[in-house]
């Protein structure tokens, strides 16, 4: 056998593989959640300790919470890797630290998160625990990401775009938002998806920092109960709450393919107006 | 990219909307707020009375917020709680605080129940967590090693079981360390060479609702809430709300309310026994 | 190339951003060493290693086996996830009909997204006892290893998945134009042009195994052991720190804000590790 059919057929046996998985399972998780899920569910407030009623305000905690990430994060990750990308010529030294600084805040464990987070967020800048708090938490987990993505997509553009943008006289501003960012969409895209599926499946370091109240917020300063500390909640510490648990996990997935489709069709929307064609 | 910043300013309105309409739908008048942190064991119970104790005086709020036991105690007296849950009775260097106990809360060895033993003695019990007997066999069981199933250290229910049995923490050879009730009914349920022991509350509701365990006799008495209502149970444990001062105001109402018959059914939902008043 | 006056402060901004994001790492780190220092000014840290096991209440506090769960779990979760997720990426670019590799990167999106509870609980409930069936007690480093394997593998399929998208399309018609096979185009030209891509996925998904905390609690048995096997219980360092802070006081506390500080190291290893295996470009 030829290596290029040999190595079609091991990809796809891992394609195969990984799919198969997976469907166990998202299957595992949509026979038993499927149950419960209901209007209802989606709206009521928790009661008997979530093990009957819905999860109403859990999900507007949540996506607050991954709100205030996303927004604390993007322009800081954005900013980050066009420097980390484009401008670290001018000092080795500085991009350099950035960049292993960033590295091992990608390592750093959840709970030093929730626990860092907890120190500093809720206790000294006295955000107490709130929405806010797991918010900024979470935009710190996700910065790694979202930079070493960006900063990857923007390394490949061709040099040529940037030549050709100084032929023309443009500053590099301008090039950079005219013509390298739209050109590196795609990884853009990936590096919020990769976030965003990151923050919204964290569970330790919300936990101490965003909290375990269940009533609806009333402001970003009010404590709120995240759908994976709920589903930790009911799956780990509340006899009976496995069938809620399930539900809860197949609202959180439907929640985040929404998010990604409309992620997906906003980058495709930018791209068509981008002065590249691509 | 003049797009990303009207995107961004659009999102930020839009929090900002979200944020005020909840903040004009629930704030009526000023709140007065109740804080509560510790252990996780005891906190579904504490944010049910905290909801049925909101229904009843509207301009309160109760926070719960978990953290385990130490963590409760630890608050209460910095005052960064207002009241402290704790699954254990204070240590000695915490008797500077107060504690009331709102329910109790027994613990029960269960095995699965694919397993043919039936009971097991106090002395057997310690031989298999020592590591003395180490196949079911050895306790008229089938050929097939022990998986010893500890909780993790610290814990409360882990104190317990330990000063019950006379046993201290490193003479336990587990092959399995868990760390809430759930993970210990879960493990378990899935090996069928499983010892373990949880809450009996927790262990006498899942088995009812089919889960593959069975709680052991301990000192011949049945490991039910029944049981561990009228004292006769050997191995149980308070659930305290912790003070550093006397209770006043609201924290007051709270414990008061707390310790009343009006909660004994939302204790019970939880598994737990209410203390005979 | 000298910048002009509005780029110049563009980088002024930018770095000022850059230095806020750097800043974070550091914050992390001082309030790791503030909160282990408590018992750093009594118990040397060699004791660390050389005590006889991880009793904290009764002063010992040796961690060396966590460190190697630690090691081996991440190791082996990065192995596995690697080839599975490079195999992932290429399959849905140049592999699979374009909607067969829609529905695929999306089924790959969407587990970027699923809690570490979840998968965590499915370990403990489906997976273990399978495992233990094979051995017990079903909770082990192969249980663990699996799990992480499962979390990273997304981070590692989108990650490569984007630094292969970015390779210029010029290559690829280039390759065509030379005739080389489909294999021969993604090993002798793609793979390579997106090399620095790869093995920041590689990084990330490292950080992440080493770092994830939820789903080994549940399913790796979180015993204090050095692990002689596969399917020996271990317990992480990750995992010590969650079960035992909630119920830590004193020393205890700072023990485990010790063991923090060692998870850090370990990433610090990682990363010096990765800067010298790869090449890092810069355009301008």
């Amino acid at each position: 056998m030829s290596k290029n059919n040999l190595a079609t057929v091991f990809i796809w046996l891992i394609a195969l593989l990984v799919s198969g998985v997976f469907f166990w399972l998202l299957s595992d998780i949509i026979v038993h959640g499927l149950a419960k899920l209901s209007w209802p569910f989606l709206v009521e407030n928790p009661k008997n300790a979530g093990r009957s009623g819905g999860i109403g305000p859990i999900i507007v905690s949540t996506a607050l919470i991954l709100m205030v990430a996303m927004i604390t994060a993007t322009p800081l990750g954005l900013a980050t890797a066009v420097l980390l990308s484009e401008f670290t010529q001018q000092d080795r030294v500085f991009g350099h630290l950035v960049r292993r600084s960033l590295d091992v805040l990608a390592g750093v464990p959840s709970i030093v998160f929730g626990l860092f987070g907890n120190a500093f967020f809720c206790i000294y800048l006295g955000l107490g625990f709130s929405i806010l708090s797991g918010g900024l938490t979470l935009a710190c987990m996700v910065l790694p990401i979202l930079i070493r993505t960006v900063e990857e997509g923007l390394q490949a553009t061709p040099n040529e775009y940037r030549l050709a943008a100084a032929a023309l006289g443009m500053s590099r501003g301008a090039a950079l938002f005219q013509v390298l960012l739209p050109a590196a969409t795609p990884a853009i895209v990936a590096g919020l998806l990769l976030g965003i599926g990151r923050a919204g499946a964290e569970t330790a370091a919300l936990i101490f920092t965003s909290g375990y109240v269940d009533r609806m917020p009333g402001s970003l300063f009010d404590s709120g109960r995240a759908l994976s500390v709920h589903i930790y909640d009911l799956s780990m510490n509340v006899a009976g709450g496995d069938a809620s648990a399930f539900s809860s996990a197949l609202v959180l997935i439907m929640l985040l393919v929404i998010i990604n489709s409309l992620a997906m069709s906003l980058a495709k929307h930018w791209q068509h107006k981008s002065i590249i064609a691509l | 990219m003049k797009n990303l910043g009207v995107i961004f300013v659009v999102l930020l309105l839009v929090i900002g909307a979200v944020s005020g309409f909840l903040k004009s739908r629930t704030d009526g008048t000023k709140f007065e707020k109740l804080v509560l942190t510790g252990s996780s064991t005891v906190a579904p119970l504490a944010a049910e009375i905290g909801k049925r104790f909101e229904s009843l005086h509207s301009n309160v709020r109760v926070d719960v917020q978990t953290g385990g036991s130490s963590r409760g105690v630890s608050d209460a007296r910095a005052g960064l709680a207002d009241i402290g849950m704790a699954s254990r009775v204070l240590k000695d260097d915490e008797k500077d605080l107060l504690s009331f106990t709102i329910a109790l809360d027994g613990i029960s060895v269960i095995l699965n129940k694919a397993n043919p033993v039936e009971s097991l003695n106090k002395q057997q019990i310690i031989d298999i967590y020592t590591g003395k007997i180490v196949n079911w066999k050895d306790v008229g069981g089938n050929d097939a090693p022990i998986t010893v199933v500890n909780k993790a250290e610290g814990r409360s229910t882990l104190e317990l079981f330990l000063h019950y049995f006379g046993l201290k923490n490193t003479d336990v050879k587990p092959q399995v360390v868990i760390g809430d009730n759930q993970q210990g009914i879960k493990t378990v349920v899935g090996n069928p060479d499983a010892i373990g022991y949880v809450s009996v509350g927790t262990a006498e509701y899942e088995a009812s609702q089919g889960a593959a365990i069975k709680l052991l006799p301990l000192e011949g008495i049945a490991a039910s809430v029944e049981n561990v209502r009228n004292r006769s149970f050997p191995l149980s444990r308070p659930l305290n709300l912790v003070t550093h001062a006397e209770p006043t105001g609201i924290a007051k109402t709270f414990i008061e309310f707390a310790s009343s018959p009006q909660v004994n059914d939302l204790i019970e939902a939880q598994y737990f026994v209410p203390v005979p008043r | 190339m000298s910048l002009s006056r509005a780029d110049r402060q563009l980088v002024a901004l930018l770095r000022g951003y850059a230095l806020l994001a750097a800043a974070i790492v550091l914050l992390i780190l001082l309030f790791l060493v503030k909160e282990s220092w408590p018992i750093l000014q009594h118990v040397a840290l060699t004791r660390f290693i050389t005590d006889t096991s991880w009793h904290p209440v009764q002063s010992l506090y040796q961690l060396t086996p966590m460190l190697s769960a630690t090691l081996y779990s991440t190791l082996g979760a990065v192995l596995l996830a690697t080839p599975l997720g490079i195999g992932s990426a290429l399959f849905s670019r140049y592999y699979a009909p374009s909607f067969l590799a829609m529905v695929y990167r999306r089924l790959i999106e969407l587990l970027a997204g699923i809690p570490s509870v979840v998968y965590g609980f499915w370990g403990l409930t489906t997976l273990a006892p399978l495992i233990g069936r094979l051995h017990p007690p079903g909770v082990s480093l192969l249980t663990g290893i699996l799990i992480l394997t499962l979390m990273i593998l997304p981070t590692v399929a989108l990650t490569v998945d984007a630094a292969l998208s970015a390779v210029p399309i010029a290559y690829v018609r280039g390759a065509a134009a030379l005739g080389l096979s489909r294999w021969g185009l993604i090993s002798g030209v793609t793979m390579p042009a997106a090399r620095s891509g790869i093995a920041a996925g590689i990084l990330l998904a490292a950080g992440r195994a080493i770092g994830e905390t939820m789903a080994v609690l549940m399913v790796a048995g979180n015993v204090v052991e050095q692990p002689h096997s596969l399917f020996d219980s271990v317990r992480t360092l990750t995992a010590n720190i969650a079960l035992e802070m909630a119920y830590a006081t004193g020393d205890h506390r700072a023990a485990l804000f010790v063991s923090g500080l060692a998870l850090m190291s370990m990433v610090l290893v990682l990363v010096g590790l990765a800067e010298f295996f790869t090449k890092e470009r810069r355009y301008v």
